[in-house]
């Protein structure tokens, strides 16, 4: 009996202890969006990923990362399942009721893919009537619902899989935030997809974290440091071969 | 915690459209499998030489990997490797069919063999051909065995319809991501979600029970 009930406190201590240590934070991110955060030799990296890490070190913030699907990080804000996320987030006037967010850092905006011997769709006016492969719950599944009529909508888990669609043929165009859609055409496109029309609704990135989280301002002041030190200006150049804006 | 139902009321009209893809797809799922595991489960219960063989693989190969991996074969790799480019929406029925299909398939053999072998004797000794046999005396018999697992499975493979979510068919619980994505009440959302599941899955039992009441023979 007494070694019985030794055991059962010692699982139940075992059960308080990482209770104990959950400082840590926990950090929402997609597998993979290049090139924002990608995994490489088992190791995260990418632009979002490494102003992140040196960000949190900055303020000694110890972290792990969480892997889940788009749709599901913006849930996870919305209801305070984790500390943040980095995932390419779009700041919008919708998503800013649910949730908080960090200062912007970079510029994106959304772009049409399509096969390469796709001469009819030119730009985002020729897609209504079409069928067009969205990532759930991003800026372009929005986009299409509210601004495109006549348009037969096909939602993914995850953007490769609404660009391999594209590539078998089975929708007309996908749509998808622009430095993706140009990253995938040039670095896994095999010359198959092309993107056309303008870059379409100007947009920012920046960090997400649920409302009123106290990580949000330290977050931003070592944000604005980097990039008054020229950290930022470094990292950009890094990720995208240019200087920032 | 406030519960906000104006967000499910405004809900309804995308779910009452999610629901009927699952329903769609959850009747071609188990029609196709009710055809492959009635042909399979009777070929393995006469061990049929050869075809018994060709059955044991294929109702090893289904049972033997999860259904989504099974999803994500047809629709994504099946194009690469094959110039078969199926739909969403007939990836997924075919593939609820074949995963319905193999655990029918054991079923069928199942209620079959459970039938005593006098009644296949005294069949053979009243001069009735093997199909006849089948038709008029274990048929019957068996047939009504089935109705209990017959009824678990069905119910299993309209909520295994969930996971087509991952080949961007936009049946119920993708509705239910997108909604929640967009209005950012979970709660309500999946919630909504689960009542409409309990619904369909309810409706099913309620129809199985009837069929189970109405063939009381013996």
């Amino acid at each position: 009996m007494k070694s019985l009930r030794r055991l059962f406190i010692g699982l139940l201590l075992l059960a308080v202890i990482p209770a104990v240590q959950a400082e840590r934070l926990t950090i929402a991110i997609p597998s993979s969006f290049v090139p924002f955060m990608f995994q490489e030799d088992g190791e995260w990296t990418g632009f979002e990923v490494e102003l992140w890490e040196a960000i949190a070190e900055e303020n000694g913030w110890d972290f792990e990362y969480n892997t889940m699907n788009f749709s599901g990080i913006i849930t996870a804000l919305q209801t305070g399942r984790v500390d943040g996320a980095i995932a390419a987030i779009t700041i919008t006037s919708e998503r800013e009721e649910t949730m908080d967010f960090s200062h912007a850092y970079y510029d994106s905006g959304l772009m049409v893919m399509v096969r390469e011997d796709n001469d009819e769709i030119q730009g985002i006016e020729d897609l209504e009537g079409k069928r067009l492969a969205v990532t759930t719950g991003t800026t372009s599944d929005n986009y299409a619902e509210e601004n495109l009529d006549d348009i037969e909508i096909t939602r993914f888990p995850r953007a490769e899989q609404a660009y391999l669609e594209v590539r078998s043929g089975r929708v007309d165009a996908a749509l998808h935030d622009t430095p993706n859609v140009l990253y995938y055409i040039e670095t896994a496109g095999d010359g198959q997809v092309k993107a056309v029309g303008n870059n379409l609704d100007a947009q920012s990135y920046a960090m997400a974290f649920p409302r009123n989280g106290e990580l949000r301002n330290d977050f931003n002041i070592a944000l604005l440091a980097m990039m008054e030190d020229g950290r930022y200006a470094e990292l950009y150049e890094k990720w995208f071969g240019e200087q920032p804006d | 915690m406030d519960f906000r139902w104006d967000v499910v009321w405004n809900a309804l009209p995308q779910m009452v459209e999610g629901a009927q893809l699952t329903a769609w797809i959850t009747l071609l799922g188990i029609g196709g499998g009710m055809i492959i595991g009635t042909l399979c489960g009777l070929v393995l219960a006469a061990r049929v030489p050869v075809l018994s063989w060709i059955v044991f693989v294929y109702v090893s190969v289904i049972r033997g990997t999860p259904i989504v991996v099974q999803a994500m074969f047809i629709y994504f790799a099946l194009p690469l490797a094959t110039d078969i480019v199926l739909s969403g929406f007939v990836a997924a029925s075919l593939c609820l069919a074949m995963n319905a299909g193999a655990y029918i398939t054991e079923i069928v053999r199942g209620a079959v063999q459970s039938i005593d072998p006098g009644l296949h004797d005294a069949g053979l000794a009243l001069g009735l051909s093997y199909p006849q046999l089948m038709m008029t005396i274990v048929g019957p018999l068996a047939f009504r065995r089935t109705i209990p697992p017959l009824g678990n499975q069905f119910i299993i493979s309209l909520k295994d319809s969930a996971l087509f979510l991952v080949i961007g068919v936009a049946e119920l619980a993708q509705k239910g991501e997108q909604l929640t994505s967009q209005t950012g009440r979970a709660l309500e959302i999946w919630t909504a979600v689960a009542v409409f599941y309990l619904l369909m899955t309810f409706t099913l039992a309620m129809i199985m029970r009837l069929i189970e009441r109405r063939l009381t023979i013996l």
